[in-house]
């Protein structure tokens, strides 16, 4: 294994392959924040000379962090394919990108290397591809997911429904469900992040939405995103949950700050299992996102972007219907500008798609970061054409609870126009029965609230 | 109606809608100067309706009662409307400026309390680096050390935070309020100071220099498009290096929209008597209280 090499007449040394991961990430604030982050353009590229000629077993037989002391890197080794892994251990990062962007390597060969590599092999090839390097293998993978809707069907994108009230109240909630509605948007999952986590409201919460669903017969899945020991007490009490939702992080500690575990999480979807009202087998919904772990202090000096390929590597454990990204909810001390949310956006819907995951982006900013809503639009479209499954959709954008920007009803309807996209199928033949979209484009009538009297 | 009135009606209402606009705008600086005319565009700032032929006008009206959220705003195709674009892109900027732009130089002269600063050299460096506010710049160590009021019960920080907005819009209720309601306890203060882009452990640090009992921070919180001129009010009993987050005891949502400023400065004042008379903050002071 060789950590060093000479570039330009420079000879660079680094001491361990953390360093060499670290270093050869894109530029971004968090990892600069922790010190980790390359000194110099040349440094820079230097890393990812040493990365690219690394092997795969290189990264195998030295864990960034410790099997022994942390479970995400226990379910990573655990749940990997040896076979597979044994037919292309010799293979070196650099080799891996050209094999992942082969013409000879489509989506079965890709779903097929994505059981033998770990989540750090991942992270490191993705270091070396470019912004359309990682459209491109992005495109080739399409993962499929189903709960009452089947997910991540080609030529086809949904949108969760965010319909956040900032005192939850539920006539104000389903007012903006309507208006999604009214837009084409929901298919993914209505899903509501309450302001209040006690299991009484998110009952209460559970309660309307599921109403409204069967009433008016949407197929699509409820969700109340509060934290998932709240929703498995409220399953308890009967309340009817289709989706259930969990933050997860890259690192035990990370986890552990979330008060989760892989305990947790299997008795979460037991008794979703036994319990949830949603056909499945896919019944859980997690959100992800670059720089949580730093945020927490509990980053164990890995730099962010391999931080999320682990909680990846974590997620898919459960098999879930949605794994959300939401790199660029935290702020400029993570990710400082419009250029650095959209690099991760990029680098996590491949890297999620790589590990099997049914990935949707939430192209994100808060008001504090160098960003805005032009920087957003240009993540959503690139992202939408590397074949992300869902974006969000909220009510202008605005989300009127969490104070942050998302994409809106209005967005999710323009990205599919534009790029010839349909509803999920059902969804699409609901929304044609309720007049509000006829081949593929919204109707006259579409966008007024109003028609659910 | 002669042609004399109607111009002094029409005066008045200027008069009135210049007034009105200055008065959205506290501490506003170069951009309230320009006096009203016939010419000036009033932008809404009340969301639109933009829908032009609902189901049912009752229902849409209804739903916008209830919910802040941007509902039943219409569309040009699949984009959003032209006002409704732009009210967006203008509480988005509202925002960010909070965050970017400094507190203005009148608006800390008329406060006119000593300004300190932390390690920050600027904004940027604020924002990217969360050790740098969160320890005084050498020179207000010193300055701190020298002229800061010692031994006091209370010491009151103003700070931008993530918000100059917010504190141009509540420091002046808020603080003479807060101090007012102080004073009728009969519990001393310090002499309160401005710290230019401070974080909220900064008042660890201004604590043990003062040797006060309670440190209370106003400081601007982190804006979102519904308003940016939200501020919070974090208080700690006699911090030390083993302090952690839940030693805090926080009121956020202190604006003309949530908790107005002059009504939460009665009510932080009986909350430093509590912590004062309980010995602590936080999570500690909500036990013992409720013990």
């Amino acid at each position: 294994m060789k950590l060093s090499c000479m570039v330009r007449g420079q000879h660079y040394a680094f001491s361990s392959i953390k360093e060499v991961m670290a270093k050869a990430s894109e530029e971004k604030s968090g990892d600069r924040l922790n010190k980790i982050a390359a000194a110099s353009a040349l440094e820079r590229m230097a890393a990812k000379v040493v990365l690219s000629e690394l092997q795969l077993k290189d990264i195998y037989e030295n864990p960034l962090i410790p099997y022994e002391t942390d479970e995400v890197t226990r379910i990573i080794y655990d749940d990997l394919n040896l076979f597979i892994y044994n037919e292309i251990k010799g293979w070196t990062v650099g080799e891996l990108r050209e094999y992942i962007l082969s013409h000879k390597t489509g989506l079965s060969q890709l779903s097929r290397i994505s059981r033998g590599l770990t989540s750090e092999m991942i992270s490191a090839v993705a270091k070396l591809m470019s912004s359309l390097d990682l459209v491109i293998a992005s495109q080739k993978i399409r993962n499929q997911a189903y709960c009452n809707t089947l997910i991540g069907e080609p030529g086809r994108l949904a949108f969760r429904i965010q319909p956040n009230h900032p005192t939850d109240d539920p006539e104000g909630i389903l007012a903006s469900i309507k208006e999604g509605l009214s837009y084409g948007s929901g298919d993914a999952v209505i899903g509501i992040n309450p302001n209040n986590d006690s299991v009484e409201s998110v009952s209460r919460l559970l309660h309307m939405s599921h109403d409204f669903i069967s009433k008016w017969n949407i197929p699509t899945q409820n969700c109340v995103l509060a934290h998932i020991t709240t929703q498995m007490k409220a399953l308890q009490n009967g309340a009817p949950i289709a989706l259930m939702f969990q933050s997860l992080a890259g690192t035990q500690q990370a986890n552990e700050a979330f008060g989760i575990s892989r305990a947790i999480l299997d008795e979460g979807m037991e008794m979703m299992r036994q319990m949830g009202t949603s056909t499945g087998p896919n019944v859980m919904y997690f959100e992800t996102g670059q720089g949580s772990e730093v945020s927490l202090d509990a980053d164990l000096g890995v730099d962010m972007q391999t931080l999320e390929a682990r909680t990846y590597g974590y997620a898919k454990h459960w098999q879930p219907f949605m794994v959300n990204n939401v790199s660029g909810f935290i702020g400029p001390e993570t990710l400082y500008d419009g250029r650095q949310v959209i690099r991760a956006d990029l680098e996590d819907l491949f890297m999620g798609k790589l590990h099997g995951l049914p990935m949707g982006i939430a192209p994100t900013y808060t008001n504090h970061m160098y960003a805005d809503q032009n920087d957003q639009e240009i993540a959503g479209i690139l992202t939408t054409v590397a074949g992300a499954n869902f974006y969000m959709g909220l009510p202008g954008g605005d989300d009127v609870m969490l104070s942050y920007q998302d994409t809106s009803y209005h967005d999710d309807a323009s990205l599919r126009e534009m790029l010839g996209l349909r509803p999920l199928r059902e969804f699409e033949k609901w929304l044609e029965r309720m007049g509000i979209m006829q081949d593929g484009r919204l109707t006259e009538q579409a966008g007024d609230l109003s028609i659910f009297d | 109606m002669s042609q004399f009135d109607m111009e002094a009606i029409v005066e008045k209402v200027l008069q009135e809608l210049s007034r009105r606009t200055e008065a959205k705008q506290p501490g506003g600086g170069e951009q309230t100067t320009e006096p009203a005319d016939a010419g000036t565009i009033y932008f809404p700032e009340e969301k639109e309706m933009g829908l032009t032929n609902p189901r049912n006008p009752q229902t849409i009206e209804r739903a916008r009662q209830i919910t802040p959220a941007r509902i039943a705003i219409g569309r040009a195709g699949t984009r959003m409307k032209t006002t409704s674009y732009l009210q967006f892109r203008i509480d988005q900027a509202a925002a960010h400026d909070a965050v970017m732009k400094d507190v203005s130089e009148d608006f800390l002269r008329d406060l006119g309390l000593p300004v300190l600063k932390t390690r920050a050299a600027d904004i940027q460096e604020y924002l990217m680096n969360l050790d740098v506010g969160r320890k005084l710049c050498d020179e207000s160590v010193q300055w701190l050390k020298e002229n800061g009021q010692k031994g006091k019960d209370v010491q009151i920080i103003v700070s931008d935070g993530l918000s100059s907005s917010a504190v141009e819009a509540n420091t002046k209720d808020l603080l003479s309020a807060l101090l007012q309601g102080l004073k009728l306890k009969h519990i001393s203060v310090g002499q309160p100071v401005f710290i230019k882009r401070g974080r909220v452990w900064v008042q660890d640090e201004v604590a043990a220099l003062v040797g006060c009992e309670v440190v209370v921070s106003l400081i601007g919180e982190r804006p979102g498009l519904a308003t940016a001129e939200s501020l919070s009010a974090y208080m700690i009993y006699r911090p030390n290096e083993n302090s952690v987050e839940s030693d805090r005891t926080v009121i956020s949502n202190i604006h003309r929209g949530g908790t107005p400023p002059i009504e939460a400065g009665a009510h932080l004042a009986d909350l430093i008597e509590d912590i004062l008379r309980f010995k602590a903050s936080g999570v500690k002071y909500m036990q013992l209280k409720n013990s």
